[in-house]
């Protein structure tokens, strides 16, 4: 255990050299603060609270940023110690792998929380000065946090695997982006498409759903949208929330970070130094 | 106990034999050097010792452990080759950090970054040090813990001959305290009086295994004895000594170790035909090019 915390710490340090914590965190108040301002306009029509619609725009910029955030932390960690030389040597001291993927894990899942923390706390401030009853969407601020961290998990998992099976940097890094671009981004149009081409057969009652929950960031976003008071803010596939419970997104949501790292490790396992 | 003891130690990547019935031994206080060319089996052998890889066949046993054992780690230290540590942390950070991991109070660090001469730098971060002074924090944390067996790749390639001397008296420290050392280079110019024991190895096979005295014997190379001839004189003294090789005003004469002073009093019977000469031994080169030639490839 304190040879877990002891990795963890270092990779902090490290990550605090490179800026990668500024980085972070910069980017996430900045976002949140744009978002802010732009759900400040007049929301009567809607009946809710400033917080709940902010929750409800942050929910759609978690989506993109958290795993892409993850993504970035992860992808050299077990390649660039590869790379470096360093991998041969740490796995020749009294620490099993096991152990080392967990520094690492803590370290990045820190960062992330830091930054979330941040980011969320400047929108939620930013609605309780223009709007008395933002207290109303607390709950709601409370829920994205922990659930952006369990999506943040699932990333960092993800990543993990990637750079173990890549072996190198480079094409570790490719295959990062690679893995948002499909999982973000072309997951949700290929669904769509689908959706359209099936015209409300088979696939839009029964396999669709089941797609949905597969993928940790449409659980992510289904959770967050069916439990928030503000669904209408949501578009897109977003729409799909009424139809699925929010107790199999939330499962989907908690149990992808478990899943995730096991493959992680399962990657590392094979990999020689 | 034996610190390290291999027996008929096989390894094949994809069909390609790396190491072939590999075996020797290394009691405690022995420092082995390891030598061979690029591709002979050297970082092989050693991440198969550490437990990194495993072996195909063959008996290995650390310190009386399995390697990559949970004992064998406890004791075992090692330094690979070009070791790149994190450049954003500091020479210290980093060797804290290895304390910790090795269940050490990290407090040690600065003591253990004195001992290879690197207390100045020890608040830099390791991105502005010099290769050497890499490999020497890469030596710090071989050192902690006083471990019993060493396994060093290639620790001073990349240094400067004074760096490198005062690398090896580090070394003769610890093996005056009892720890073994295995290390590995590809010259034995690098490692010459200051191992104990020298294993060659070639294409995977191990072609010698002794002291250099022995490595000398066995090797049996003809000592060079080059002869200064007057102006004019070579080729009479080429003749009259039978010697093989000639090259302008200098005969080059090739004799074996037993028969070095008959030969030179044969060049002294000459008397003013020749101006000077000069005896040669096989150099550390020449011996480890016939053990490492002599399979023939």
């Amino acid at each position: 255990m304190k040879r877990i915390f002891a990795l963890a710490g270092s990779e902090i340090r490290i990550a605090l050299r490179n800026r990668w914590v500024a980085i972070i965190v910069v980017t996430m108040v900045l976002f949140s603060l744009v978002l802010s301002a732009a759900g400040s306009a007049p929301t009567g029509a809607l009946g809710a609270d400033k917080l709940s619609v902010t929750v409800a725009s942050l929910t759609g910029l978690a989506v993109y940023l958290v795993p892409l955030v993850a993504l970035l932390m992860s992808f050299d960690a077990v390649a660039g110690e590869v790379e470096r030389g360093t991998l041969a040597l740490i796995l020749t001291y009294p620490v099993s792998r096991v152990a080392l993927l967990l520094g690492k894990f803590i370290a990045h899942l820190s960062i992330l929380a830091l930054a979330l923390a941040l980011g969320y706390g400047v929108a939620a401030g930013v609605a309780f000065a223009t709007d008395a009853d933002a207290a109303a969407g607390l709950p709601a601020l409370f829920r994205l946090f922990w659930t952006s961290l369990l999506l943040g998990a699932s990333f960092l998992g993800l990543g993990y695997g990637i750079s173990a099976y890549s072996g190198r940097p480079g094409p570790a890094a490719g295959l990062a982006i690679g893995m948002w671009l499909v999982l973000i981004v072309l997951y949700d149009l290929g669904l769509l498409a689908a959706i359209v081409a099936d015209d409300g057969g088979f696939f839009t009652k029964t396999v669709f759903s089941w797609l949905l929950l597969a993928n940790p960031a449409d659980a992510f976003r289904l959770f967050n949208l069916s439990a928030s008071s503000a669904t209408e803010v949501a578009a897109g596939v977003g729409g799909a929330a009424n139809s699925i419970p929010p107790l199999q997104a939330l499962a989907s949501v908690a149990l992808w970070p478990i899943l995730a790292l096991f493959l992680a490790l399962v990657g590392f396992r094979k990999v020689t130094p | 106990m034996t610190s390290l003891k291999l027996s008929q130690v096989c390894k094949t990547f994809s069909g390609l034999s790396a190491l072939d019935a590999v075996g020797f031994t290394i009691e405690p206080g022995q420092r082995v050097a390891l030598l061979g060319h690029n591709g002979a089996g050297k970082s092989t052998l050693m991440k198969i010792i550490l437990g990194l890889i495993p072996a195909d066949s063959g008996v290995i046993e650390v310190l009386g452990a399995a390697p990559g054992s949970a004992g064998a780690r406890a004791q075992v230290a090692y330094l690979p080759e070009n070791v790149a540590f994190h450049p954003a942390l500091t020479g210290a950070e980093q060797i804290r950090l290895y304390l910790r991991l090795r269940g050490e109070a990290p407090g040690g660090a600065d003591a253990l970054l004195e001992s290879v001469g690197l207390a100045d730098a020890a608040n830099r971060r390791i991105g502005t040090y010099s290769k050497g002074m890499r490999q020497r924090v890469g030596l710090a944390q071989a050192l902690i813990g006083h471990p019993r067996l060493l396994v060093l790749d290639e620790p001073t390639s990349g240094l400067d001959p004074v760096s490198r001397r005062e690398f090896y008296e580090v070394l003769d420290g610890l093996a005056a305290e009892g720890a073994s050392i295995l290390l590995s280079s590809h010259a034995l110019t690098e490692v010459e009086a200051r191992t104990d024991r020298i294993v060659i190895l070639s294409h995977g096979r191990v072609m010698a295994n002794d002291t250099l005295a022995g490595l000398r014997r066995q090797a049996a190379l003809p000592t060079r004895i080059q002869i200064a001839a007057r102006p004019g004189a070579a080729d009479e003294v080429a003749e009259r000594l039978a010697a093989g090789r000639r090259n302008g005003v200098t005969v080059d004469l090739d004799c074996a170790a037993d028969e070095k002073l008959q030969r030179l009093a044969d060049v002294t019977a000459l008397g003013p035909l020749v101006d000077d000469l000069e005896v040669i031994p096989p150099s550390l080169d020449d011996i480890y090019n016939h053990f490492s030639r002599r399979d023939g490839q």
